[in-house]
């Protein structure tokens, strides 16, 4: 990777790394996909930091690699920037204002209003939206990454395996992962 | 509570090492790690605090993560959490740098991931009718349910209009 070999033209503080991850760790919500839209135009665009290729690159890697999608971008560039000083800090400050907000919330205002009626009837509608949002995800990432029968077919064992024996769902994408392994390779062979 | 803190530690350190995608990916293993093997929250508490880590900024996985840890162990807790759920990104990444593209590109992993990803997409349909089970209690539920489900296949717009529109709901139809 030739990009990362190049030393950036200025080399930007980790203060004004810390920021700029903190402004997109305030003020993105949603979490998942709806985060990288706003890292992009702060990183590409305003601060100009990494190139459009190199931020195609970053996001491959991001969606390759365990985590989150916003942590790892942050990580990456930041790492880019200032070497691991430079990924620890944009690791903090992507970090940290969900670990204030939440904090806030968790400690001073859940306890306080949880059992208030119309906060029971928030959570009420809540629930069932979020059961939704997450049955939604499952059918959205099926429809862009089950391509091919194999694939699919791979899928419903896999959930058969995971209804009947219990067993931790590690368990069961380490089996999805290594069948992929085994069955990527004979294709590739063949 | 040198123990929780470890427990708390490792269980999200899984849950961000095997946590391939980002966004609601994590919701398998936090719930297997949270409800199922520890029983440390009941489901109905966690799609609670999922709730409210979808509708403040932030991944969620973090924010749920500092949520739960804080219930759990205070602020301590919440710290240890949201730096297990972190500690496989940091270490990946910064032990990685050099080599990511060729690590994502090789066709070995790209292949490993692919296969991990159609488990995932299994779990979080499982982890979507275990959890429907404590939140789908009744006709007003199973409707607001139905409604944003096929919203949010239909429409390609951000999940906080679907949890304000679920907020909204449960003020109108809950059972008061």
């Amino acid at each position: 990777m030739a990009s990362q070999a190049e030393n950036p033209a200025k080399t930007e503080s980790l203060w004004s790394i810390l920021l700029t991850f903190f402004k997109v760790g305030a003020f993105t919500f949603g979490g998942g996909y709806a985060i990288l839209p706003v890292i992009q135009q702060e990183v590409v665009e305003n601060k100009k930091w990494v190139s459009q290729r190199d931020f195609a690159d970053i996001l491959i890697i991001t969606q390759g690699m365990p985590g989150q999608l916003a942590l790892n971008s942050a990580i990456q560039i930041g790492i880019r920037l200032r070497g691991t000083a430079g990924g620890l800090v944009g690791a903090l400050g992507v970090t940290a204002p969900s670990v204030i907000i939440l904090l806030i919330i968790a400690a001073f205002i859940y306890p306080v209003v949880r059992h208030n009626e119309y906060v029971q009837a928030v959570f009420y509608g809540l629930r069932p939206a979020v059961v939704a949002l997450i049955a939604a995800a499952a059918i959205k990432m099926g429809r862009e990454i089950l391509q091919g029968w194999s694939a699919v077919l791979l899928c419903a064992i896999l959930l058969i395996i995971a209804i009947v024996s219990q067993v931790h769902p590690i368990l069961i994408l380490l089996i999805g992962g290594l069948v992929g392994l085994i069955l990527g390779r004979r294709n590739f062979l063949s | 509570m040198i123990s929780i803190l470890l427990s708390l530690y490792w269980s999200f350190l899984k849950v961000g090492l095997f946590t391939v995608g980002g966004g609601y990916a994590m919701i398998p293993l936090m719930e297997a790690e949270v409800i199922k093997v520890h029983g440390w929250l009941t489901p109905s508490e966690f799609l609670d605090i999922i709730a409210v880590a979808e509708m403040t900024p932030g991944p969620i996985s973090i924010n749920a993560a500092t949520f739960i840890g804080y219930t759990l162990a205070g602020v301590t807790g919440s710290l240890i959490a949201t730096l297990g759920v972190i500690t496989p990104s940091l270490v990946l990444l910064t032990l990685l740098s050099k080599v990511l593209l060729q690590v994502v590109r090789n066709p070995g992993a790209e292949n490993f991931i692919s296969g991990l990803r159609s488990g995932l997409i299994a779990l979080i349909l499982l982890a979507s009718f275990t959890l429907g089970q404590t939140a789908i209690i009744d006709v007003p539920t199973a409707m607001i349910f139905a409604a944003l489900l096929i919203g949010s296949l239909v429409r390609r717009v951000s999940p906080l209009y679907f949890i304000a529109a679920g907020a909204i709901l449960g003020l109108l139809l809950y059972p008061y």
